[in-house]
């Protein structure tokens, strides 16, 4: 009986990979594209070996158990030979798993020092983390940008190693950094700043979320970071190192934003707006959505967004800001200004 | 077939059958569990040594409370003779001692209200002021707490005692009661020692 | 059967009005009539928590679902998690602790009767103050309701900044005081069983049953008190400006972690443990063989009980300890795996040689044994803190976790009705329904939970009221939700079976599975004195000295 449910589970988890295929992976712990990642998979085949193993022996003596020694009617009146135990067969399956466990702790000891412990090489790039409630934010020390909810890092080639190291904190509530195909996660803590790293082997997009509860919208705190190429990482950072794009036909919008409660939560860099408790919007327009991931970055969900952000990301600490359609159309022709 | 297994020999392994006291086990059950409870509190109040953004140091405003812990102290000792007392039948001397106890209870609990008067009005020290404040009333608050209630319950036996009703037979019962104020001096001495000694 | 035994309890059959009865169990203060009220309002409590997992399973079918919004998931599964460990299982066990220890060591009743009584009460009022929440918990802007914080009530998200209004006040002053009935009920099961055992009756003679359960209350002793004391900072965070974990003046989010889980690793094992103790007493009477190896059961639990209080970490180790403690915390908790697998092999040499009975009881038993096999082995993988890294705040987990509490905890109380519900009741539950019951369940609990598993390894996180699509997470949750609802229809018909067996079932007489320990010598019901003469024992297994004088145990232990 048992039997038949873990064939049915495996044959399950192979359905579904070969019909889901790519999809799949995009989340998968086992499809990894980081040495972290790479490390903690090489460990967990190792111990799921183990565990299979264990699971087959003790399943197949269990249902051996219960097909040899079930009563019979040739049997009913006598009661079998009452054995009260057997201090050999008590010591043998005392240091069996005793040797298993060592085995197990050993290997796994060595792969949290080699993790954890990494040193951190001179050409690392440094971001530092900020969680909040329901968003990101990535401060770049070293190179003087500041942004939002989509995270940049460079390909980190075997030949040309560039590994990203993170230094995570939390501006509320705690919240945790997980993108599978990348490293472990890590949480992010008020009052206390961890640290990881990752070194992606190839460029694209990865994706994750907030691993750890944070409140009302922890659901849709997304994460999303690309990991590009040397040349199309540098651009990319020249870009968001600028002030924000004066864009004089969006200049009604900028009335708006300015003259607005906007200010107060948002930063637009070279103009009056420094809020520091909502998204960095300087170059809004290089994410590829809003709301940490929650709708594309489109005009009619931007629109959506600051008329009710309740339509999209109910409980989340944006505020509908009440304007006149007019202002909002001037608005979102602002944010669609911020390149 | 009977319900009951008794044997030949049942008479004599009754008779033999000596079992602890249930009340000293319960009690002792219950120490266990609250020494659990200050445990938490006491190691809050050590890892938030040092760690007050502002306010109040301990070095600053604590005084060591030398004679009211003497007081609490030699209560155990009054206790424990009572205890002894009653167990003789000399129930007047029981009654004398026990209210000696209590006496010395309530002067401890005077002077930590004495000693949080001080704290509140003259320093500025209170629950809400710092980490070390949270801590250090929380901590000897949580002891005081245990040290009031142990003064109602042998108020309660006081009167009972001054009624004539506790002889020879409340013996026992009187041990689990002197058990108890047995631990909530043990926990003060642990407690002064951390925020009186070492915390400072 | 004795014969004076029965006239008494015939001379107790009286008529009584409605308001007298209720007065009656309202006011007792009898361990067996106590054990009922634990169970029934546990049974309550159960129901109440699966409708709160159905609408958590519905709303999960698909992604981007509204079946609801997001304030009321977050409270469903923080009411589920509350629920479920503090109202259903805690109760239940203790429920059947109050009723059978008594009677196994032959004694009249718990230690103190009316501690037990008001034990029970100050549960029963923490489970009822919390739903109150759902009515009485609006606070600032309405912003109240059923707490919404999550079980474990992380801090700072239980600050006033972040939980106005008074909804985690609920969560906190209902489990507290629930947390006290607990260790009153822990309390007097310790000085039960030390100080109230019927002559002859030596520790190493009483049933298993007994020893988990004195091992157990030892441990609740210890584990539940640290979150009261937890829970009392909380309170004076929220209500006298304490700062124990306000991060903004200093304090420590992770402080509360670590008092949360030195509670929270050690109760998972109070719930375990009288599971044990239900197998321990089960397996042997359908093997028709003693278990194997007794010393070395009570010392697998003893080891147990002092390894589970140096692993608590294990829950943490993503918050950053450093390398040196998520090192400690792999080994100590892959070092409690040891004992505890070494269980299940003492129950497989109980089995080996007997002859098994395939009754309801002993099909649940089986069931047991090869699930809390699968869920020691992903709590070993877990246990590897690299491994943890991936799995740990994942579906992953809650498939794990579910997967002892459920396919471990809950089989093994279900074994526990089938198998003491004649003693209490006088009549036997319907096998047909019965095995009914087990299949069926069997069906929904491992479509729901094994699958969940898969969610997890790909990527899924835990407490999230919907989810992205196209990550291969939408068709296996909707099968985990489809098992959910089998699963309930599967609980209908236990429900029913209880129900229907009261009033239709077999008339079980005094020992039904011809059992060896001494709550089978007396009528069932029992009498409520339990023993017309207090019993002397002379080993581990009375009833069967008795019906084998010419073989009794006593000659061989």
């Amino acid at each position: 009986m048992q039997r038949d449910t873990f064939m049915c589970f495996a044959i399950a988890i192979a359905a579904g990979s070969a019909a889901a295929g790519r999809a799949t992976r995009l989340t998968s712990i086992f499809a990894p594209e980081s040495t972290p990642a790479r490390s903690i998979f090489d460990l967990s085949m190792f111990v799921l070996a183990i565990t299979a193993t264990i699971f087959i022996v003790v399943a197949a003596l269990l249902i051996y158990t219960i097909v040899k020694f079930r009563a019979t009617a040739a049997k009913a009146n006598t009661e079998p030979a009452q054995v009260y135990g057997s201090t050999q067969i008590e010591l043998a399956w005392t240091i069996i798993p005793a040797l298993i466990v060592v085995v197990l702790t050993v290997a796994t000891a060595r792969v949290i020092h080699a993790i954890q412990d990494a040193p951190q090489p001179s050409g690392a790039l440094e971001v530092v983390v900020i969680g909040h409630q329901f968003w990101w934010e990535y401060r770049y020390p070293a190179l003087g940008i500041v942004t939002a909810n989509e995270l940049h890092i460079p390909v980190s080639e075997p030949s040309r190693p560039r590994p990203t190291f993170l230094k995570l904190m939390s501006a509320d509530a705690d919240h945790s950094f997980w993108i599978p195909q990348l490293a472990g996660k890590t949480d992010l803590i008020p009052n206390r700043i961890n640290e990881m790293w990752m070194d992606p082997h190839r460029p694209g997009v990865f994706v994750g979320q907030c691993a750890q509860y944070c409140g009302t919208q922890h659901a849709k705190m997304l994460l999303r970071v690309s990991v590009d190429d040397p040349d199309d990482f540098d651009a990319w950072v020249q870009a968001q190192r600028q002030a924000a794009a004066r864009d004089e036909s969006a200049a009604a919008g900028r009335q708006v934003f300015e003259a607005t409660a906007c200010i107060n939560c948002h930063t637009v860099r070279g103009t009056g707006a420094n809020g520091r408790f909502g998204p960095d919007l300087t170059h809004l327009m290089s994410r590829a959505t809003i709301a940490s991931g929650a709708a594309e970055n489109t005009p009619e969900n931007l629109r959506l967004w600051i008329e009710n952000p309740d339509a999209i990301k109910p409980g989340s600490l944006m505020p509908a800001m009440k304007l006149s359609d007019s202002d909002l159309d001037a608005l979102v022709r602002y944010m669609q200004s911020l390149r | 077939m009977a319900t009951n297994v008794m044997t030949a020999s049942a008479f004599d392994a009754s008779e033999s059958w000596k079992l602890p006291d249930r009340g000293q086990v319960g009690m002792a059950c219950l120490i266990v569990a609250e020494s659990a409870i200050f445990t938490i509190f006491l190691v809050a109040y050590v890892f938030y040594i040092g760690k007050s953004l502002s306010g109040p140091t301990p070095r600053e405003v604590l005084e060591t409370p030398m004679f009211y812990t003497i007081c609490l102290l030699s209560s155990s000792l009054t206790i424990h003779f009572a205890g002894r007392l009653l167990r003789r039948g000399r129930r007047a001397a029981f009654v004398g001692l026990w209210s000696l106890t209590i006496l010395l209870g309530g002067l401890f609990l005077y002077g930590t209200g004495q000693e949080w008067h001080r704290l509140i009005y003259e320093h500025g020290l209170t629950i809400a002021t710092n980490l070390f404040g949270t801590t250090y009333y929380s901590l000897v608050g949580l002891h005081a707490f245990h040290v009031t209630v142990g003064l109602l319950m042998m108020a309660i036996v006081l009167i009972f005692g001054l009624a004539g009703r506790v002889g020879r037979t409340e013996a026992t019962r009187v041990d689990v009661l002197s058990l108890y104020w047995h631990f909530v001096d043990a926990v003060w001495v642990v407690v002064f020692t951390t925020v009186y000694v070492i915390g400072r | 059967m004795s014969t004076d035994a029965m006239a008494i309890s015939s001379l107790q059959h009286v008529e009584r009005t409605w308001g007298e009865t209720l007065h009656e169990w309202a006011t007792t203060v009898d361990h067996k009539r106590i054990g009922l009220l634990y169970i029934g309002f546990a049974l309550l409590f159960l129901v109440v928590g699966g409708i709160e997992a159905v609408i958590i399973r519905i709303q999960l079918m698909a992604p981007h679902s509204d079946f609801v919004s997001p304030q009321t998931f977050n409270r469903m599964f923080t009411m589920h998690g509350t629920t479920m460990i503090f109202f259903a299982a805690m109760p239940i066990l203790f429920g059947f602790g109050n009723y059978l220890v008594p009677l196994m060591i032959g004694a009249r009743d718990m230690a103190f009767p009316r501690l037990n009584a008001f034990s029970f009460w100050l549960n029963a009022c923490g489970g009822l103050l919390l739903y109150f929440s759902f009515l009485g918990g609006s606070g600032l802007y309405g912003a109240g309701s059923a707490p919404d914080v999550g079980w474990w009530a992380y801090a700072p998200l239980t600050a006033r900044a972040f939980s106005p209004g008074a909804s985690s006040d609920y969560w906190t002053i209902a489990v507290l005081v629930s947390g006290f009935g607990s260790i009153g009920t822990a309390i007097n099961l310790i000085a039960t069983i030390i100080c109230m055992r019927c002559p002859g009756m030596s520790l190493g003679r009483m049933p298993l049953l007994a020893w988990l359960y004195l091992v157990m209350s030892g441990m609740a002793l210890l584990a539940l008190t640290p979150l009261s004391a937890a829970q009392l900072m909380l309170l004076v965070d929220r209500y006298l400006g304490g700062h124990f974990f306000d991060t903004q003046a200093g304090g420590s989010a992770t402080l509360w972690m670590h008092f949360f889980w030195i509670f929270g690793h050690p109760e998972v094992y109070i719930l375990i443990i009288p599971s044990f103790a239900f197998m321990s007493e089960i397996i042997p009477v359908f093997s028709r063989k003693p278990i194997f190896g007794y010393p070395v059961m009570v010392a697998a639990t003893v080891c147990i009980a002092f390894v589970s209080m140096s692993v608590w970490a294990h829950h943490m180790f993503t918050i950053g300890m450093s390398s040196y403690a998520n090192s400690f915390f792999t080994i100590t908790t892959m070092v409690v795996g040891i004992p505890t697998g070494i269980k299940i092999f003492n129950w497989l040499g109980t089995m080996w040689g007997g002859q098994i009975q395939f009754k309801t009881p002993m099909l649940f038993c089986i069931a047991f044994l090869f699930q809390f096999l699968i869920a020691g082995l992903t709590g070993i993988m877990m246990a590897s803190a690299p491994f943890d890294w991936q799995l740990g705040l994942s579906y992953f987990v809650v498939a794990h976790f579910h997967y002892v509490i459920v396919g471990g905890i809950l089989f093994a109380l279900f074994a526990a009705f089938y198998y003491w519900y004649p003693k209490v009741t006088g009549r036997l539950m319907s096998e047909r329904l019965g095995k009914l019951h087990f299949w069926l369940f069997v069906l929904g609990f491992h479509l729901t939970f094994d699958v969940m598993h898969i969610p997890g390894l790909l990527g899924m996180p835990r407490r999230i009221y919907t989810y992205e699509p196209g990550r291969g997470w939408d068709t296996m949750n909707l099968i985990v939700s489809i098992g959910a609802f089998v699963q309930a229809i599967a609980i209908g018909i236990f429900v029913a079976n209880l129900l229907i067996s009261y009033r239709k079932g077999a008339k079980a007489g005094n020992d039904p599975w011809d059992a060896w320990t001494l709550e089978w010598s007396v009528s069932s019901p029992p009498p409520a004195y339990n023993f017309a003469s207090i019993p002397v024992v002379q080993s581990r297994r009375p009833l069967w000295d008795l019906k084998h004088p010419d073989d009794p145990d006593s000659r061989y232990e």
